[in-house]
């Protein structure tokens, strides 16, 4: 199980939960797993987020394994100039 | 077994100072920028623009124009695709307008001609039938029930219902008891901050050339941030497939953001295809601030709560961001930027992107960043002010570190903003007296930096020199930052590499240059492909000495065996296995591709002093030093070159530069005679501190430097404004009028 800190935008979406759990080892696994769970997140998922695991932003990082991370925030998408 | 570390330390090119690769050609007229491309049979374009704010688009008859000798093509919005949805409706609405016009300057038409005169010409031969509707420029007037609507139905899943439709989206985060935590404070300021918009101000005027043929193949020049982006961009606006699209960019006369999406590249590409021939098209300057994207604009209700040793106990935000016509204001940068400096137990922050009729916002460095930076920090001055506390002493017990839970929500990795505190606190800068009427201010800011999608290529020649292919543009030395990592990685002298940004047919999907992460992301794929290289050019020299690859090492430039047992053989230079690599297996060369994750944020502290005059309100800055963590500064004097920037686009930012529409919607201000960039004689030489807390995402530690600068001056001037006169000002630009209405209010 991987806990999922949700920014608050996205609470509204998985009955008001500011934390969920769903199982995954790697951030598709539990993007599906999330928009599963609460059908309610598909639109902001898929409008992209980015995800930090353990402080480290690693939107693009779909295959990356969730082993061995303590902590993941699901974030607005960052942009660059 | 190479010996190259994962983490390596000691460095014998990196950070040195080596001359640009890009000097000579530049201040000799060599360097080609978009405007320098052209073709055999190459047409002009010229695009028709609105001359109204909104506007329904009734009629548009070009017979007039195709009818002027020279005129080869007209297009309009009926020679692009329909069905478009999304961004990608945005970007081929904004580049040709639909059914209406949505701001001054939007294109509604084009033509190509033999001569870039008479393109201009027939441009005002397009007659355009138009149907005035009111307008709104200004996010809070665009939020009121009575602002007229832009467009029903653009607003996403997170805006509530009962807004208005010019909403079209809405954060929100936070967390703890936010009345405990302002109940714990001694003080407690509730403020509303404006920001204007602002222009990128790159000097060169976008620019470009396109050829396209009926066949859907086609080839465009021009200049970029990131030419994958404009393939891409371009084909969905056009309908073409995104490979049969070569896109070639230009040297570049700078970007900041701006030109990391298209405006003109895909209306130059449908005249191409209507014409025959190639068009080319270069924007007037004019053209440019008032159809190119600035950055947005923003309103923003404060609410801080300090203890009396400085601890902040809350913070509460609400960020009202107009990004112009369409969806894609930076709301959530500044709201994650606002208060990335400081641990808060409690926060929370609300925003809003809003539509109005203005060009659709692009990126500018560190998008939103500044606006954010701008209310909290001037907002902590304002406390530190209210209770004689050192604002440096503040920002330091506040600040976060490794281990921090961040504003908006994930726990910080190693991070330097201490660093940059403490080093702002000992540099002489910040205990020099000043004079009268001066005032000092300090402000700190974070930008979050990017990884993204990259590849590089690398091979070597016959004569033991390295190129290196990239694709992300150079607008910041990212060409000699690649060749100096090329150099210490290979262990061969920076002269011996030369590196190319090459074209979209030549590598694999870069993003473009943004988010400052070339350094980083082009840099670490530049050192895994020099490792490729060296481990290949092992293998060439343990054939050559009959011993197996693993007992050859590469070091300072040449294959050596890796100890005594390995075998007593002199070291093998590169030049002497790259001149028989033809007859030892073939070329030589490496590749690395990756979406890299490990980017590290950068934190920055600046220290200004400005001096006002008190009969005019006309502010000079004096003095202004730049403290920012670099990570590992590559290439030292482009580093600094990135803070001294980022410095005078937010010292223009703060005291001068600003849109300003009229009443009729029409900006009022589009060349640079009125919009006021910063020149030479308005600034001081920038003193920088270049900080090194290594990223360890990065082989060498790099983090991007090119996006934080430009955020600590627009309250660090504030600041430092309240400091010389007593007044604060919580709008920009702090032009010489509002500062003297300001003091003259304060009597």
């Amino acid at each position: 199980m991987v806990e999922v800190n949700l920014w608050s935008g996205l609470r509204p979406l998985a009955d008001g939960k500011d934390c969920v759990e769903v199982e995954a080892t790697t951030v598709r696994d539990m993007l599906s797993a999330l928009v599963d769970a609460y059908p309610g997140l598909k639109p902001a998922i898929d409008a992209g987020v980015s995800i930090a695991m353990d402080g480290r932003i690693v939107t693009g990082g779909l295959n990356e394994t969730l082993d061995g991370v303590q902590e993941v925030y699901l974030l607005q998408r960052l942009k660059g100039g | 077994m190479m010996a190259l570390d994962d983490r390596k330390t000691n460095f014998k090119y990196i950070g040195t100072r080596p001359d640009r690769p890009d000097g000579l050609d530049k201040v000799t007229g060599r360097a080609r920028y978009g405007a320098d491309i052209q073709a055999p049979g190459m047409l002009h374009g010229a695009i028709v623009r609105s001359p109204h704010a909104h506007a329904r688009i009734l009629k548009i008859d070009a017979s007039k124009a195709l009818a002027l000798k020279g005129v080869k093509a007209v297009v309009t919005r009926a020679d692009f695709p329909t069905g478009l949805t999304g961004e990608d409706w945005n970007l081929q609405e904004n580049v040709m307008a639909g059914e209406k016009a949505l701001y001054d300057g939007h294109a509604v038409a084009a033509v190509a001609a033999s001569s870039a005169l008479i393109a201009r010409d027939a441009a005002k031969l397009v007659e355009v039938e138009y149907e005035p509707l009111p307008h709104v420029t200004d996010v809070d007037a665009a939020m009121r029930p009575d602002a007229p609507v832009i467009r029903e139905g653009a607003a996403d899943y997170s805006v509530p219902e009962g807004m208005h439709p010019n909403v079209v989206r809405r954060i929100e985060f936070g967390r703890g008891d936010m009345d405990a935590a302002f109940a714990e404070a001694d003080e407690v300021l509730e403020a509303t901050y404006r920001t204007e918009a602002t222009h990128q101000g790159y000097i060169e005027p976008h620019a470009c050339l396109a050829q396209l043929g009926a066949d859907g193949k086609g080839e465009l020049w021009c200049c970029t941030q990131g030419h994958w982006f404009v393939r891409r961009m371009c084909a969905s606006v056009l309908g073409l497939d995104a490979s049969q699209l070569r896109v070639t960019p230009s040297e570049i006369g700078g970007g900041f953001g701006g030109k990391t999406t298209i405006f003109i590249d895909p209306v130059a590409l449908a005249l191409s295809r209507k014409a025959g021939r190639p068009v080319k098209i270069v924007m007037s300057r004019s053209e440019v601030l008032r159809a190119t994207g600035p950055t947005a604009s923003a309103s923003m209700d404060i609410k801080l709560g300090m203890k009396r040793d400085g601890t902040i106990t809350a913070a509460q935000g609400t960020f009202r961001l107009q990004g112009g016509a369409f969806p894609g204001a930076p709301t959530a940068e500044t709201m994650q930027c606002a208060f990335a400096c400081y641990e808060i137990p409690a926060i929370l922050e609300i925003g809003y992107d809003v539509i109005t009729n203005r060009p659709k916002q692009a990126a500018y460095r560190a998008p939103g960043a500044p606006m954010g930076a701008f209310a909290a920090e001037s907002a902590i001055d304002e406390l530190c002010r209210r209770m004689g506390l050192d604002p440096l002493e503040v920002r330091l017990k506040n600040a976060v570190k490794e281990g921090s839970k961040s504003s908006y929500g994930p726990t910080y990795p190693r991070i330097g903003l201490v660093e940059t505190l403490e080093a702002a606190k000992a540099h002489p800068h910040y205990s020099a007296p000043l004079g009268p009427n001066q005032g000092r201010g300090v402000a700190s800011g974070y930008w979050f930096n990017w990884g993204g999608e990259t590849s590089v290529s690398m091979a070597v020649s016959e004569d033991g020199t390295v190129q290196v292919s990239v694709g992300t543009p150079d607008i910041g030395g990212s060409r000699a930052s690649m060749s100096l990592m090329a150099a210490e990685a290979l262990g061969i002298p920076y002269e011996n590499v030369r590196c190319n940004v090459v074209d979209t047919g030549a590598l694999g999907v870069n993003e473009p240059t943004h988010g400052s992460r070339a350094t980083y992301a082009s840099g670490l794929a530049t050192i895994e492909a020099a490792r490729e290289i060296a481990g290949k050019l092992c293998q060439r020299a343990a054939d050559k000495w009959g011993i197996d690859a693993e007992a050859v090492i590469w070091e300072d430039g040449c294959a050596k065996p890796s100890g005594p047992n390995a075998g007593d053989f002199p070291p093998m230079p590169i030049a002497e296995i790259a001149a028989e690599m033809g007859q030892t297996g073939g070329p030589i060369s490496g590749h690395f591709e990756a979406t890299p994750n490990g980017h590290g944020g950068s934190f920055g502290t600046h220290i200004v002093d400005i001096e006002v005059d008190p009969e005019t309100g006309r502010t000079t800055v004096v003095r202004y030093t730049v403290v920012q963590d670099a990570g590992k500064a590559i290439h030292p004097a482009y580093v600094e070159g990135q803070f001294q920037g980022g410095a005078a686009q937010g010292i223009g930012w703060a005291l001068n530069e600003e849109y300003i529409y009229g009443t009729d919607g029409r900006l009022q201000n589009p060349v640079f005679l009125d919009y006021r960039v910063p020149v030479a004689s308005d600034l001081p030489m920038i003193d920088t501190v270049i900080v090194e807390v290594p990223n360890p995402g990065h082989p060498y530690g790099v983090r991007g430097v090119g996006e934080t600068g430009i955020t600590p001056p627009l309250p660090a001037i504030a600041n430092a404004v309240a400091g010389a006169t007593g007044v604060r000002l919580r709008q920009l630009p702090m032009t010489p009028p509002r500062i003297l209405a300001a003091i003259q209010a304060n009597g």
